[in-house]
């Protein structure tokens, strides 16, 4: 099982916190970001690589990331903390 | 030390805690980041502030071994609040103690420049239009790349 996460507008946007998805379901993160963008017009804007980052068990990742069993994947907006 | 929480920080206490009983250092630089009135031509009634929660605290701890792998420090000290801020209310605080100043200037900012840019945090602001997610300054990834 992997988590997936989504953050400020993005959950907003897609009306999800997260959700659960087989391992076997992608094994990169652009593979993932491709399946879920597949799901809907909402979900192919705000997964657009370039304006949406991804972290793997919490640390940045790039789209060649491999994904396994219990990994925790994070779509977030660019920061805009401090 | 790093603290994220929704709670206000008590300024002079946190500077007491960076100058008790440390006679090594000969300088303090602190900031303070808060909530303003106004931003990209409208005023802002408040501020919403969402977080990554154990992510959040990594990328700060992370920014803060930069910082000290960088400069010679004494002690850094980051505090971010999260959840909703009224209009004055404090953000944000890096305090940063070195026996010399330029140090503790430079870290301070290198900190800041690498929080807004790097740390998990998202603004959302009340306006008198609305509520708006702030977007990410070119200008802030710029002020960012130069270190």
């Amino acid at each position: 099982m992997i988590t997936v996460l989504f953050f400020a507008h993005l959950k907003e946007t897609l009306g999800y916190e997260g959700l659960h998805v087989e391992a076997t379901y992608a094994s990169s993160v652009a593979l993932l970001r491709q399946k879920l963008a597949d799901k809907g017009e909402a979900w192919a804007k705000g997964l657009a690589c370039g304006s949406t980052l991804v972290a793997v068990n919490q640390t940045m990742a790039k789209e060649d990331a491999v994904l396994n069993d219990g990994d925790e994947v994070a779509f977030f907006p660019p920061v805009t903390g401090g | 030390m790093i603290s994220v929480h929704c709670e206000d920080f008590d300024f002079a206490a946190e500077y007491q805690k960076l100058i008790k009983d440390n006679k090594s250092d000969g300088a303090v630089v602190t900031f303070v980041g808060l909530v303003r009135d106004f931003n990209e031509g409208s005023s802002v009634n408040g501020l919403f502030l969402e977080h990554y929660p154990g992510m959040t605290e990594n990328s700060l701890k992370d920014i803060s071994r930069q910082a000290k792998e960088r400069w010679s420090l004494g002690r850094v000290r980051i505090i971010h609040r999260i959840g909703q801020l009224e209009l004055g209310e404090q953000i944000v605080f890096v305090g940063v103690t070195s026996m010399h100043r330029k140090s503790a200037f430079e870290a301070c900012e290198f900190i800041m420049d690498y929080l807004k840019t790097q740390a998990p945090f998202w603004k959302k602001e009340t306006t008198q239009d609305g509520e708006r997610w702030i977007e990410a300054k070119q200008s802030d990834q710029q002020q960012a790349d130069k270190w």
